[in-house]
């Protein structure tokens, strides 16, 4: 208890920075992560081309090295000044999305293709079949592995440390330093992170409840 | 030319992470014939580390890999270097175990020190380890072998930077939940805060050094140093320290016989110029004077 409460501020500050870099990456990540699945089941092999294109390249590439091209690479290419914050919103939304597009995509797959020939029969365009009849669907059947893909970017989060933005995974280094025991204060992030997961889960057990009579 | 740049950027980044790889040069360094004597019939009565050092037959010293002139792994033959290594090697020599033989190095990162002696992985630490009351109350100190303090380094065209009350709106790096990132802010020498850059490693701090991200690297003037001399046309060092860092010799916190018996020999180094000469083939050769430290045997 001892290290945590010495260390409160530390914890607060750390643990903030945390949850601000997931609020503003999750939601990017589902908004771009939405936008790729529509591109990947899109009728134009262009669109589909470039969300598969975009997906393979993205999933097979570690985080760091996504976080080492903003912080290191990026700024060669002399186009707009990130701060190291507005970086790691950018790596983790740009990694979390293709991850949201495969879990919206496979959710996709779930629903009938009746109901897409059947929205079409009626004259729906394709974004109106998508959003209205598709999407709606696929977006329920989703919500485990949604909330998975969420609670890893929760955890991704970390890996932000190691270019200046101070979040959770920086505690350990800052509590080492200021000579506390690092494996006291590890389990405490540990436990932390636990917490912060289970409002997660909890909304997870709400929506599959709401959402299971849907179909 | 961009795109060469930046792919050159992204491997050196990507080699400099997974640590495969590193900038700066390891100057080639080593004491002088006749520093490291192997001393015979060496015995540390008491001593449970020095127990289990001669049951092994080997010593196993945690460094640093990555701080050139101070603790370096050259990544193509694997060898050590710096100041810090050679006073590993003169201990070691002087507890009866041939340096170039009977050590095996072993990296340890500064935030795992604490955890790696307590554990015994390593039988005594070398690395830019600031002897504090808080660490003391875990592990034990010999020493301190070298007095560092915070310093700044910059490019070598730079004059708006003095010293630490000249940077108050430029960008300055250091490594994560370090004390000099601490110091920075503590003592507001840079704002806004987020003006305080914190990075992995000081190797990426001087790669953004170089490249004009950041307007300066913050750490002990040791350290600095080594990135200066390494390449002494691009790169200086201000040379107004700003605090008083005392590097040990970390180890178990129980031994007090071996911390006496490192402490007589730190003593004698600086007696019979072993020191001088292990100074003078590393940090020394950044053309800085090298000042004795005072031993503290508490």
């Amino acid at each position: 208890m001892g290290v945590l409460t010495r260390n409160l501020d530390l914890f607060v500050a750390h643990f903030g920075e945390t949850l601000r870099l997931f609020a503003f990456s999750a939601v990017i990540s589902l908004l771009a992560g939405v936008f790729l699945a529509m591109l990947r089941v899109s009728p134009v092999p262009v669109f589909r081309g470039v969300g598969t294109l975009y997906v393979t390249v993205v999933r097979n590439t570690p985080l760091t090295l996504v976080f080492v091209f903003f912080v290191f690479a990026y700024p060669y290419l002399e186009i707009i000044k990130f701060e190291f914050f507005t970086a790691a919103v950018v790596a983790l939304s740009i990694y979390t999305s293709a991850f949201v597009c495969e879990v919206v995509r496979s959710g996709i797959n779930t629903v009938p293709v009746g109901q897409a020939e059947a929205s079409r029969a009626l004259g729906l365009t394709f974004t109106q079949m998508l959003g209205s009849i598709v999407l709606p669907q696929a977006m329920r059947s989703v919500v485990p592995p949604m909330v998975s893909t969420f609670i890893a970017l929760l955890k991704n989060t970390t890996v932000a440390a190691g270019f200046s933005v101070r979040e959770a995974g920086a505690i350990r280094d800052a509590l080492s330093e200021a000579g506390e025991s690092t494996l006291v204060g590890m389990l405490w992030v540990a436990g932390i992170f636990v917490l912060l997961v289970m409002p997660l889960t909890f909304l997870q057990r709400v929506l599959e409840k709401r959402w299971s009579v849907a179909r | 030319m961009r795109v060469r740049a930046l792919t050159a950027v992204l491997l050196a980044g990507g080699l400099a992470l997974t640590a495969c790889g590193k900038e700066g040069t390891g100057t080639e360094t080593g004491a002088p014939a006749g520093v490291f004597e192997v001393a015979k019939d060496v015995k540390v009565d008491g001593s449970p580390t020095f127990e289990k050092i001669k049951s092994r037959g080997s010593l196993v010293v945690g460094v640093k890999e990555d701080q050139p002139g101070l603790g370096f792994k050259d990544p193509t033959t694997n060898k050590y270097t710096g100041f810090d290594i050679d006073m590993a090697k003169l201990i070691a020599a002087q507890l009866g175990f041939d340096p170039e033989t009977k050590i095996q190095f072993k990296t340890i990162q500064s935030a795992a020190r604490e955890q790696a002696i307590i554990n015994g992985d390593i039988d005594y630490y070398v690395g830019t380890y600031s002897i504090t009351a808080a660490r003391k109350e875990k592990v034990s100190f010999a020493g301190p072998y070298y007095v560092a303090g915070q310093d700044l380094l910059v490019k070598k065209d730079n004059t708006a930077i003095t010293g630490p009350d000249t940077i108050k709106d430029k960008k300055v790096c250091s490594v994560t939940g370090a004390t000099p990132a601490k110091k920075l802010r503590d003592d507001k020498l840079v704002q806004p805060d987020s003006n305080v850059v914190e990075l992995q490693s000081y190797s990426l701090c001087v790669t953004k050094l170089h490249d004009g991200e950041v307007d300066a690297v913050s750490t002990d003037d040791a350290i600095l140093k080594g990135y200066a001399a390494a390449e002494p046309d691009k790169l200086k060092v201000v040379g107004k320290t700003f605090s008083t860092e005392k590097y040990g010799i970390g180890l178990a916190k129980d031994d007090k016989a071996l911390r006496d018996k490192i402490n007589e020999v730190l003593e004698k180094s600086l007696t019979d110029g072993k020191w001088d000469d292990i100074y003078k083939n590393t940090l020394g050769k950044s053309g800085a004077e090298g000042k004795h430290p005072t031993l503290e045997k508490y």
